[in-house]
């Protein structure tokens, strides 16, 4: 059945969550693997529904038409996943490889844990937007809400409008780039100079994500590496 | 974890579908709370008369005594509804303390309040929820934490005329704030920590507050996890405390406003994909009033 959706495959297979049951469409998804020729879903009436499309090995396109509940997309490895509208808490929570594409905005911890692949957020995204994010490239067109990029370990947050409070609080070594205004930052997070090598990844990240955004609006943050190891005289920051 | 729904509408038109919407809304939370439910609705006001909603053992006979005391009367299960003229409410009060196995869970011009164990559609059905109109109502399916599963224990809790309060999470220092709320004559029938932010909010107003001036001093008081959404007799507030561990989503039409812990107790509101979506801020106070 062909849909007439923007963001879908004219020959997509379509599964309509109005009249069929979750499960059966994950299965279906989690079965696929790298050599299969069902490349490309579509998925109708989603209503907010829980963990939809988690666990996709195969580099398939699922295009989910609406918002969406808690966890979308989590643990995938591979797929390129598109909402048309806004995802719930922990979007592609713990993704190791694809593309998430939320073209509205996202509730909290997008990304969280995640350890690659690239998540696009083209609205904003709420509180703990990369908690603990583990490798994962994400790019928020909007602002972030407070704690964003707490705990992160690796990989990189870019936000086109601002950060909240308290941004990347006890960081280990995720690069965030913010071009608009931070409230606040975090226990050990810190401005950095802009490097090169930052530069450039700034740069394949907006390109990637269909940014014009100039790098040189950006300032970066990074951890002041003060509290990877307890001292006594930090107590108070911990 | 608990659900809660809240619904204003602007559209008096509407006013009608209100329960059935909330109804709708509640079954939809059962898994985000399937122990027990309960809303408060208001509806239509009568000049002159206040309501009582009380609540009493299986099968009492509600009609029987309402008609000793000369008032109108509107059973649903275990709950019925007193429609009092005001001259005559310290009598009916006496009347009714003098009857233990009532209770008093809620008075006011325009509220009824209803509440019981059970899965949320259960709950809805004794208590005609989809039948009843008005123009707000507040909804809350609990997954209990810090008190026991008692109808007692359920939301929404009122503590104040025509007040009522629903809450997700919990709050660490009510012990604290429900000893100074008592030195100040608020009365408490249980332990729950939801009933603690309730008087709050209701000495608050007592004391003169507007129902967002009395929000905002909730934020510097109460300590704990909160997602709040409170009725009054004409105005409707949400307030997520700052960390917001809570979720919380609303959605804004010409129509109304709603509120649900999730996107999908919203999905079935009419107009519903053209409605203004999005996530209430941590330690903000929101709030719409409605003229009478």
């Amino acid at each position: 059945m062909k849909t007439a959706l923007k963001h879908a495959e004219p020959d997509a297979i379509s599964f309509d969550l109005a009249s069929a049951e979750l499960r059966t469409l994950n299965e279906a998804l989690q079965a696929l693997d790298a050599k299969t020729n069902e490349t490309a879903w579509n998925i109708l009436n989603p209503r907010g529904a829980h963990a939809l499309a988690v666990g996709i090995t195969a580099p398939v396109n699922v295009t989910i038409d609406g918002h969406v509940g808690y966890y979308c997309a989590g643990m995938n490895d591979g797929g390129k996943i598109t909402i048309t509208g806004n995802a719930g808490p922990g979007v592609a929570e713990n993704m190791m490889s694809g593309f998430v594409h939320v073209l509205g905005d996202a509730s909290q911890a997008a990304g969280a844990t995640a350890h690659g692949g690239l998540l696009v957020i083209e609205g904003n995204a709420s509180a703990r937007c990369g908690i603990s994010m583990k490798g994962v490239d994400i790019v928020v067109k909007g602002s972030v809400g407070h704690m964003s990029a707490f705990m992160a370990q690796s990989g990189n947050l870019v936000i086109l409008g601002d950060a909240g409070e308290a941004l990347g609080d006890s960081l280990y070594e995720a690069r965030l780039f913010v071009q608009g205004e931070v409230t606040s930052l975090g226990a050990d997070c810190e401005e950095k100079p802009m490097t090169e090598e930052d530069k450039a990844i700034l740069a394949i990240l907006l390109k990637k994500s269909g940014s014009d955004a100039p790098v040189q609006n950006f300032k970066r943050y990074g951890s002041a590496r003060t509290l990877y190891h307890f001292h006594v005289d930090n107590a108070g920051a911990y | 974890m608990c659900g809660i729904a809240g619904l204003f509408l602007k559209n008096r038109a509407l006013e009608p579908e209100l329960g059935s919407h909330l109804a709708n809304m509640l079954a939809v939370l059962t898994d985000r709370g399937p122990d027990s439910a309960g809303f408060a609705i208001y509806g239509q006001g009568n000049p002159g008369h206040i309501k009582f909603t009380l609540r009493g053992p299986a099968n009492f006979d509600f009609a029987k005594l309402a008609a000793e005391l000369h008032v109108t009367c509107t059973v649903d299960d275990d709950h019925a509804v007193f429609v009092i003229p005001e001259s005559c409410e310290a009598e009916i009060r006496a009347a009714i303390a003098a009857r233990p196995e009532l209770a008093i869970i809620a008075t006011g011009s325009r509220i009824e309040l209803y509440k019981g164990v059970g899965l949320p559609a259960d709950v809805s059905k004794r208590f005609s929820l989809s039948g009843k109109s008005g123009s707000h109502a507040i909804g809350h399916t609990r997954m209990a934490t810090e008190s026991a599963v008692t109808t007692q224990g359920a939301h929404p809790f009122s503590t104040g005329p025509d007040q009522c309060l629903v809450h997700n999470g919990s709050l660490s220092n009510h012990n604290d704030v429900r000893r100074t709320l008592m030195r100040q004559h608020i009365r408490f029938e249980t332990q729950n920590d939801t009933e603690v932010a309730a008087g709050f909010l209701s000495w608050k107003l007592r004391e003169g507050a507007r129902l967002n001036e009395a929000l905002t001093a909730a934020l510097d008081t109460l300590d704990g996890f909160y997602t709040f959404v409170v009725g009054t007799e004409s105005g409707f507030g949400v307030l997520r405390d700052p960390v917001a561990c809570k979720p919380a989503v609303m959605a804004e039409t010409e129509d109304y406003v709603a509120f649900g812990s999730e996107y999908r107790a919203l999905v079935d509101l009419p107009g519903i994909s053209k409605a203004n979506l999005f996530e209430p801020e941590p330690a903000k106070v929101y709030f719409w009033e409605r003229a009478a």
